[in-house]
């Protein structure tokens, strides 16, 4: 060992090279091996969490720039709360929400062998452990009206913790992915109950309605047009 | 945040990984918990330093906390598994030896050595990512090149130093 004023482990002497490369050669293969979607699906939702930020900042300069014209006078406070509730309607928390339901759209649907972790033929026990994962019970709607079948769902990492992606399947193959997840308590906050109005967000690579209920998100995403998309939102708010 | 940066240290979190853990799927399970460990914890990472050493930090500390959950595993003594060390011979894989001789290192002397194998990490940079003194790194990494070399040896025990006593922090 060579003394401790060193800055880099000696790793030229001949004993410590030959077992730095063993080391190396163990498992260098991975380094070659695609990355499992699951890990890119990760990796997508932390690069969406630092632009929220960036975001967040933005908005945040707004709502400053807004209180300061409010202090001042120049807006009623009626303007100042209409201000507000489209800040907190259209906020970074969902709007970060939607990118992940459509970036996990974007990642799942295309799998033909694994598009889900747990399938259809399962759904009870698919249900009882999204929900438990989730904390809060959750439904697969009924989607066969509207022609599209239950492929089965999967856990995915989210800003706050888990969510859950449903994926339905109609006879043509187009699928169609329900993201569930809570969100941020005090962005979530909604006025009127915790609810909001559907929203569409063609922010994504993939177009998406979505809309908050009781802290929780719910994006619905397809490559459909914006009515179709809507009609199917509509039939799956109606069954949660 | 360009998600390029994030992917482009997968496949180098993978490998560390999989040494760290000598298994593929609790390998890939710590790059997962790393990474949702990473979305809560972004705030912590400044724009434009290492991204690297963030994320092994952030990989350390989830192992860490795993292995304290886990049932404690006991300290081998080197007499009892000489039978399942490699032979002088060398007739069985080696990188399997190899693999068997590592997760019997201490895990703190296991990351050590790994990032600095794999990674070429500096005693600097060893010392943030393990979160001790720089002293502390480098008697680790002195200790676990020793170590791993008698074990592939299948040497005795060291007369000083009881390796049935695990190092407290």
């Amino acid at each position: 060992m060579k003394p401790p004023s060193s800055s880099t482990p000696d790793t030229d002497q001949p004993a410590w090279r030959a077992q730095r490369d063993a080391l190396r050669r163990l498992h260098g293969e991975v380094l070659d091996e695609p990355i499992p979607p699951s890990l890119l699906a990760a990796a997508e939702m932390v690069a969406a969490r630092q632009d929220q930020h960036a975001r967040w900042i933005r908005w945040s300069g707004i709502a400053a720039g807004l209180l300061v014209a409010f202090g001042a006078g120049w807006l009623g406070s009626l303007e100042w709360a209409n201000q507000r509730q489209a800040l907190l309607a259209g906020g970074p928390a969902t709007r970060a929400f939607v990118h992940a339901a459509t970036v996990a759209h974007v990642v799942y649907a295309p799998e033909k062998r694994h598009p889900v972790d747990v399938a259809a033929n399962e759904q009870q026990h698919l249900v009882q452990w999204l929900s438990r994962r989730l904390d809060k019970p959750l439904k697969v709607p009924d989607l066969s009206a509207q022609g599209y079948a239950l492929v089965g769902g999967r856990l995915l990492p989210g800003g706050e913790g888990a969510r859950a992606q449903f994926m339905f399947e109609r006879g043509d193959g187009e699928r169609l992915t329900l993201y569930i997840g809570s969100l941020d308590p005090a962005a979530a906050q909604q006025p009127r109950a915790g609810e909001s109005a559907f929203r569409y967000s063609e922010e994504g690579p993939v177009p998406s309605f979505y809309w908050v209920d009781q802290g929780f998100g719910y994006a619905l995403t397809a490559k459909l047009p914006r009515e179709a998309l809507l009609n199917l939102a509509g039939a799956v708010y109606r069954q949660l | 945040m360009d998600s390029r940066a994030l992917i482009d240290q997968i496949p180098s979190l993978r490998r560390y990984a999989r040494a760290l853990t000598g298994d593929a799927w609790a390998a890939d399970d710590l790059v997962q918990d790393t990474l949702e460990r990473a979305c809560h914890k972004w705030q912590l990472w400044i724009v434009g330093s290492d991204l690297r050493a963030w994320l092994f930090t952030i990989m350390h500390n989830v192992f860490a906390s795993q292995a304290r959950r886990a049932p404690p595993r006991a300290m081998v003594d080197i007499e009892e598994v000489a039978a399942q060390l490699p032979g002088a011979d060398g007739a069985r894989d080696r990188a399997i030896d190899l693999q068997r001789c590592l997760l019997l290192l201490p895990e703190e002397q296991r990351a050590a050595l790994l990032l600095v194998a794999l990674e070429d990490m500096s005693y600097a940079q060893l010392a943030r990512v393990l979160n001790v003194p720089l002293g502390t790194v480098m008697s680790r990494l002195a200790r676990a090149r020793v170590r791993l070399q008698d074990l592939m040896e299948g040497a005795p025990p060291p007369a000083a130093g009881r390796p049935g006593l695990r190092r407290l922090k």
